[in-house]
């Protein structure tokens, strides 16, 4: 039956006008999304939605770290940080500067890129628990210079955060306000989903052409063996390297896109936790398989939303509140990630490298 | 001329000299055995020549080039590999896929190819598991793989790293086969063995090392029959 299932399906993925229907399914899709979500869920679903976007182009960005070239990396929020604090200002009444947001978004991926060979270069010759280790301190380094730059000169305004930030403006088309087109009401979040969107299949897209180059293979390589890797001709310095700093570019990006969306930053939003949760996404969705992650990080960033109506079921069942929904709700969800990994200990959608690892041949 | 030169070559951990000055050389399509007892510093040696491993001292000169400090990177592209002690092959991905990582420094996807049906024609046994995943092949056949996948790079001087190392007598007898027709095509052969007697009558010179230095450089046959030779290394 399942061997059956998959031959179709292998046919129908050779079949090149089957191959574009379903492109062309998916893309209504997700064009319609934001609609069907709102109607059915409400507003706040919509900008849920927003964020999980931002959270595939993280996730993809660390999986480029961990998932291809095989680095642990536990403070990858910083790279989201550097991003966010950068669009915050340059564009907010802070330092009275208003770039515009083609400028502010590859200038975000340039340095970000930079702060990833920053952490990148002194830790080549670490790997394993050790590279763990200086990753989760550069993160939380940087949270700590977010927090303290206030004095003596303030430049991030400390813990207070950056307030009143631009919304990210597309010429005269701002995202932040409602548009009417063709009769249909576009508001805040339905602009910035379709943003975001396109943001994010570029990030798929770049994922997916980094993973067959040359530098994937390498990165292949190093992951696996890296003296042997080294054996092979490769550069195993710079390639490592280059997946800091592709794996930095991402989360930069899409700090830059969260401080816009938000219109307000603080270093709470970068904490330790956020790193951990984004390497969940990478790790429970299938590290080093791009569907993977993005499934990962869609579940993940979806899931404690949804977990939210615990207390109202809970109302609904018993009539009275019994366990604190806040509670289980990160029970639940913690539950809900070691089920996971005991089920599908090489994630739940695996690249079938990671597979192989787990099952044996005969 | 020299394909490869090693003068006064040192290499040490720390404060430990594991590789105390040797010279060493070795010409074009040559076979050569670096034999000594566990510990000399025979691994150490090749790690140096390859690069991997900065030297402390001393000079190497590959094809009338020094390449003293030249990461190993370069040195592949110029033909001079190294199948590491212990495989080193890449256990989660396919026959097919270590070979192509051979390949790395190549970009000629057709002449790639052919050399990929070149090895199967050479090791039978890796096509038929050319899909399975490298980590689940037996030791002989995981180093038929490192051997297949050096050829991959198509070096002119092969450093060879233990290749029989805890292998069954008969799959030594075929990995020695395979050296010995690798030679015959004209590839240049470092071999670094511990079964010294194979590994003599195998090749053309040979070296013994002795806790970081070398003690004797010889034919191959002189050193089979060579008294400290026999007692040391051929438990005789
Ligand atoms: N990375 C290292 N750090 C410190 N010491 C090392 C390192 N590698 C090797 N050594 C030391 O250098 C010396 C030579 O080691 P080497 O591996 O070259 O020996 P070998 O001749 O290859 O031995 P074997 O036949 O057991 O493989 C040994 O004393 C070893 O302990
Ligand atoms: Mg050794």
């Amino acid at each position: 039956m399942m061997t059956a299932l998959l031959t179709n399906w292998r046919n129908l993925k050779r079949n090149p006008y089957a191959v574009w229907l379903g492109f062309a399914l998916i893309g209504t899709a997700l064009v319609l999304l934001p609609f069907v979500t709102d109607a059915a869920l409400g507003r706040s679903w919509v900008r849920i939605l927003d964020h999980t976007l931002l959270y595939i182009m993280l996730a993809l960005g660390l999986n480029i770290v961990v998932g291809f070239a095989g680095l642990l990396d536990l403070g990858y929020v910083a790279f989201f940080a550097v991003g966010a604090y950068l669009y915050a200002l340059l564009a907010s009444p802070h330092f009275g500067l208003h770039l515009p947001f083609w400028t502010l978004l590859p200038l975000g991926a340039l340095v970000a890129c930079m702060f990833g060979v920053l952490l990148g270069a002194p830790t080549l010759r670490l790997r394993g628990d050790y590279l763990a280790i200086v990753t989760l301190g550069f993160g939380e380094i940087i949270r700590i210079f977010l927090n303290n730059l206030n004095t003596p000169i303030n430049i991030t305004n400390g813990p207070q955060g950056i307030n009143m930030i631009d919304p990210i403006m597309l010429g005269e088309f701002s995202l932040s306000r409602t548009h009417q087109v063709l009769g249909i009401t576009f508001s805040s979040v339905h602009n910035y989903y379709y943003l975001f969107l396109l943001l994010t299949l570029l990030v798929i897209f770049i994922s997916i052409r980094l993973e067959n180059s040359r530098i994937g293979r390498a990165w292949v390589a190093v992951r696996e063996d890296e003296v042997a890797a080294q054996a092979m001709g490769i550069n195993t310095r710079n390639v490592k390297l280059l997946a800091f700093a592709m794996g930095a570019s991402f989360g930069g990006v899409s700090g830059g896109l969260f401080a816009g969306f938000q219109g307000f930053v603080s270093p709470e939003s970068f904490h330790l936790m956020e790193s951990i949760m984004i390497l969940c996404m990478v790790v429970l969705g299938g590290m080093g398989h791009i569907p993977g992650v993005i499934l990962g990080a869609v579940l993940l960033s979806m899931l404690p939303e949804a977990l939210r109506y615990i207390g109202p079921l809970e109302e609904a069942l018993f009539g009275r509140v019994i366990v604190d929904p806040a509670d289980l709700r990160m029970l639940l969800f913690g539950l809900a990630m070691v089920l996971v990994m005991l089920l599908r200990p090489a994630g739940l959608w695996p690249s079938p490298v990671r597979q192989r690892e787990f099952t044996r041949h005969d | 001329m020299n394909l490869l030169e090693a003068r006064g070559l040192k290499v040490s951990y720390g404060g430990i000299n594991a590789v105390k000055g040797i010279d060493l050389e070795i010409h074009e399509g040559e076979l050569v055995a670096l034999i000594g007892a566990n510990g000399a510093g025979k691994s150490t040696t090749l790690r140096a020549l390859v690069g991997l491993e900065p030297p402390a001292g001393g000079a190497i000169h590959y094809q009338g080039h020094s390449i003293i400090r030249q990461p190993t990177h370069q040195l592949i592209r110029k033909g001079l590999v190294l199948v590491p002690e212990g495989r080193g092959i890449f256990g989660r991905l396919t026959v097919e896929e270590n070979l192509h990582m051979g390949a790395y420094c190549r970009s000629n996807a057709k002449e790639i190819k052919a050399d990929v049906q070149r090895v199967y024609a050479r090791f039978s046994l890796l096509q038929e598991r050319c899909r399975q995943a490298a980590g689940t092949l037996s030791g002989g056949e995981q180093q038929m793989l490192a051997i297949g996948r050096a050829l991959m790079s198509r070096p002119r001087l092969l450093l060879l790293d233990e290749p029989s190392m805890g292998l069954a007598p008969l799959m030594v007898q075929k990995i020695f086969e395979t050296i010995r027709a690798i030679s015959a095509e004209g590839v240049a052969i470092l071999l670094v063995e511990q079964n010294a007697k194979l590994a003599l009558e195998t090749s053309h010179r040979g070296y013994v090392l002795e806790s970081g230095l070398i003690t004797l450089h010889d034919e191959a046959r002189a050193l089979l029959n060579n008294q400290k030779v026999r007692h040391a290394y051929l438990g005789e």
